[in-house]
């Protein structure tokens, strides 16, 4: 039974086929839409300064073995909120971000707490759970920005408030917090525009989602994440555990939906969480992640293959074919194929595993190793 | 530990259990399937299970002072450690993490400080430490930075062993079946670390099919059988055969199946109407390594054997339920594998022991579960309309075979509509035969028909089985864990063990020569 170790193409292959798709389409593509290399690379790095912490929310709850978190876009709602209240404030720049983050830890907190307690009743399920919870809370988020911000919640400005005097106009402005991260100590080199501070808060994540893994709690959600029964039976209390794991991302998520809108400087108030939770994964999963495993590696090259595509493809559409619109369907079809490409594969996976046995069953009569 | 005395009323698993094991010292506990050594070792170890189904009376006796156990937790706390038969184990861990899973030595911090001591980091130099210890403490070596999912099976068997050894108050350690899984030499190491930690005087229960490795093992060896300890005696005095003898027992001349019968058997070994090569099946927890077994026309085949040694994945196998490899003939014909549907077509039926989940539509009314099979399988009791467009089905005729069945076999319903859910077991599994009668197979496997089902029941299934065959002239295949109940059913009884044919016997064959093929090749 000993492990192959020599360098089998075609395991690799078919480990990382989806990172190799994206990257001969991008180097496809790249060639086609005609922009200049600084100009690309300019994007991307805004880019990466723009999403990556979103979607490192993501990978604590696959460590805890709860999956893809299509939940996370209830943290993104959270930190809409906080945003509204802050803009309505009128606390700008870094304090303005900062207060939005801290405001929005209570609402993604009890978001968490809900969505966690419910997976727990529908273990095994919580990928479909938490995307139907998106819907869900959608038309919660809703009801309180259209009805209660303005008549219950005291919104005080005209500019953010509809016309009727309660409710929040469908676009909220954020001119005053505008890349005010972004822009701190950013540093330009040949004409690439580096967020200095929106990478270090990066880095901060990232150094502690690491240091996270060699915590007790870190190694109890491990532990879960792999065998709910045997966590179970160590003593290790698995329903609070994965509650804990929830709540973190939808914290993270908070944050990271915050800087995310901190850098484009406006968003529609009803639907900018909406296709977040999907971006995130289908870049995550571009990245070379499955359901049940994710590194911060794989948060980077998703990043920067998804969103390379994102920027070439209307370019290289509009080049073969003189519409801009066809690149963009062809990204959004991708991005969704590719989330459906993931979770076929990682059955697939699950149930070669399983077939595993029987061959060395085989093997094992054919060799003789089941004697008298 | 002193005087272990349990009695265990309820459904009387257990009657009047007493022994005692002195410090470090290895007991052996041996007895056939459902001989109540799980129970009684769930009770010890404080399951669930057993106060769920009632507690259970008498008292353990631990250093003298009484010990009620509630939870496994409570058991673990009095230095009482289990290593269950399969393994709990986190495949993406290595042996160190997986040693001392929830127990790591921890490093305090600033973060923990404030958020509590849940984010208190692992202290990794530490864990080494300590696995190194417990691994040493078992006199085998294996590598604790491996990862589980890539160690052998024996490995992980140790793995398990080192976790309980790793607890500091470890004093009495049960083995469930260790060497079940374990290569002849991994199997020697295991009997050799049981020993040392007998030396350094941790106390060993140790359950096993294979009688030598108690005999070579143990101190004291405790026999069990329907519920009783028949024998208490040091492991110097005895031996395989004797243990055997104790373990299938009964009275011997009850033993002695219906002559009559056997003599039928040898008239009919005129054509082989099943034969199966090589066969392995993946069935979880019932591995088929290599059967080779012929099945002739017209008989009733017995296929026995102790749990966990391959006798129900058999009858999966070839049905398809399970992955399977080899060769099956049917009347001459190769039989597709992994496919229940050409089974089906081909005439095979199977009553599955998991009655409540392969077996029945327990939504479903009685007419429909009997009906179910014949009519996906043979358009039976479908009535073709406009010219065969729409099958509608046909009730009347559903209902009549229903009642016939019902009336044939003596179910207890309040009426065919009845729902299979409202059923007992044992009316249950009479619906399940009905339902496989009702295709006309003409082979039939049986799995298990008589588990969980009260004795008159058992009775009737087994004559009903019989009619059948007599009557139609099916051939029927009777997968049981019940010696006995094959002895008097069967015309030829084949034991499995290890995950191959042992040996077939006359059903007059006497117990002893059963009981020798049960563990003759246990693995």
């Amino acid at each position: 039974m000993k492990l192959k170790k020599n360098f089998d193409a075609v395991e690799f292959l078919k480990n990382n086929l989806v990172p190799i798709m994206f990257i001969v389409i991008c180097a496809f593509c790249i060639p086609l839409s005609g922009l200049s290399p600084s100009y690309l690379l300019n994007e991307i790095v805004t880019r990466m300064g723009r999403n990556i912490f979103l979607i490192l929310s993501l990978l604590i709850p696959i460590m805890a073995g709860m999956g893809l978190n299509f939940g996370m876009t209830l943290g993104a709602m959270a930190g809409q909120i906080a945003l509204i209240f802050v803009t309505d404030w009128q606390i700008w720049g870094i304090p303005g971000v900062v207060l939005a983050m801290i405001l929005s830890v209570p609402f993604s907190v009890l978001l968490g707490l809900l969505c966690g307690k419910l997976m727990n009743m529908a273990k095994g399920r919580e990928m479909i759970l938490g995307y139907m919870m998106n819907y869900f809370v959608t038309g919660l988020y809703q009801m309180v920005v259209l009805y209660f911000m303005g008549s219950i919640i005291p919104i005080k400005h005209a500019a953010i408030r509809l016309p009727r005097g309660f409710g929040i106009r469908t676009t909220v402005g954020l001119a005053n917090l505008r890349q005010c991260l972004d822009n701190q100590f950013a540093i330009t080199i040949q004409g690439v525009k580096i967020p200095v501070l929106s990478f270090i808060i990066i880095a901060v994540l990232c150094v502690f989602i690491i240091w996270f893994r060699r915590t007790k709690l870190g190694q109890d959600m491990r532990a879960v994440g792999q065998d709910m029964e045997v966590a179970q039976a160590a003593g290790i209390n698995v329903d609070r555990t994965r509650i804990i794991a929830i709540i973190i991302s939808t914290v993270f998520a908070g944050f990271g939906m915050i800087i995310y809108l901190q850098n484009i400087g406006n968003f529609p108030t009803y639907t900018a969480h909406s296709q977040i939770g999907m971006f995130c994964i289908a870049a995550l999963l571009v990245g070379g992640a499955s359901v049940e495993k994710a590194n911060i590696s794989n948060v980077f090259l998703g990043v920067i293959l998804f969103h390379t595509l994102f920027i070439v493809a209307p370019r290289a559409g509009a080049a073969i074919t003189g519409n801009a619109m066809i690149g963009e369907y062809f990204r959004v079809f991708v991005s969704y194929g590719v989330i459906t490409l993931a979770l076929i594969m990682y059955e697939v996976k699950k149930r070669r595993a399983r077939s595993q046995g029987g061959q060395l069953l085989a093997q094992a009569q054919k060799e003789g190793g089941v004697q008298a | 530990m002193r005087s272990i005395k349990k009695d265990f009323f309820g459904n009387q698993v257990l009657t009047d259990i007493n022994f005692t094991l002195g410090a470090g010292q290895v007991l052996g506990l041996c007895g056939e399937n459902g001989a109540g050594k799980s129970t009684l070792m769930k009770i010890l170890f404080g399951m669930d299970v057993i106060r769920e189904t009632g507690g259970y009376e008498g008292d353990i006796l631990l250093n003298g002072e009484r010990a009620v156990f509630n939870t496994p937790f409570d058991a673990l706390e009095a230095g009482i450690g289990m290593v269950h038969q399969e393994f709990s184990l986190i495949p993406g861990f290595t042996a160190t993490e997986n040693i001392l899973l929830n127990r790591e030595p921890q490093k305090k911090n600033v973060i923990s400080e404030v958020f509590g001591s849940r984010l208190n980091t692992l202290d990794y130099k530490e864990m080494d430490r300590l696995s190194a210890q417990a691994i040493q403490k078992m006199g085998v070596e294996i590598d604790a930075k491996m990862l589980i999912s890539s160690m052998p099976v024996g490995h992980k068997q140790f793995t398990e062993i080192a976790r309980e050894l790793s607890k500091d108050q470890m004093k009495l350690l049960i083995l469930d079946e260790p060497t079940a899984v374990l290569t002849e030499r991994e199997a020697e190491a295991l009997l050799e670390s049981i020993r040392s930690m007998a030396a350094r005087g941790i106390s060993v229960i140790f359950i096993t099919h294979r009688l030598r490795e108690i005999l070579a093992v143990c101190d004291q060896v405790v026999v069990m059988r329907d519920g009783k300890v028949v024998r208490d005696i040091p492991a110097g005095e005895t031996s395989v055969e004797d243990i055997t003898r104790w373990m299938v027992g009964r009275d011997m001349q009850a033993a002695a199946a219906p002559a009559p019968e056997a003599a039928k058997a040898e008239n009919t070994n005129a054509k082989t109407v099943m034969s199966i090569r090589n066969l392995w099946v993946d069935m979880p927890g019932e591995t088929v390594r290599n059967v080779s077994l012929d099945i002739q026309e017209g008989e009733i085949l017995g296929i026995g054997g102790l749990a966990g040694q391959g006798k129900l994945g058999i009858p999966n196998g070839v049905m398809g339920l399970y992955e399977a490899g080899g060769t099956v003939e049917f009347e001459g014909q190769a039989i597709a594998l992994n496919s229940p549907r050409k089974c089906l077509d081909s005439s095979l039926a199977f009553v599955s022991e998991d009655r409540r989940g392969v077996g029945l539509l327990l939504d479903e009314s009685l007419e429909w579960n009997v009906a179910f099979s014949a009519m996906q399988i043979q358009n039976k009791f479908l009535k073709p309309l406009l010219g065969g467009l729409v099958k509608w089905r046909d009730e009347k005729a559903i209902h009549a075979v229903t009642q016939k069945y019902i009336d044939q076999l003596q179910i207890k319903c309040t009426s065919s509509k009845q729902k299979a859910r409202e059923l007992s077991g044992g009316n249950q599994q009479k619906i399940c035969l009905a339902k496989a009668f009702a295709l006309e197979p003409k082979f039939l496997f049986v799995s298990e028909p008589t588990r969980g089902i009260d004795v008159g029941a058992k009775a009737l299934v087994l004559e009903a089985l019989r009619k059948f065959n007599r009557e139609s002239g099916v051939t029927v295949v009777v997968i049981s864990s019940e010696l006995e109940e094959l002895r008097q059913t069967c015309d030829r009884v084949a034991i499995i063990s290890g995950g191959q044919v042992a040996g077939i016997l006359p059903a007059a064959a006497s117990s002893e020569e059963f009981g020798l093929l049960m563990v003759s090749k246990v693995i």
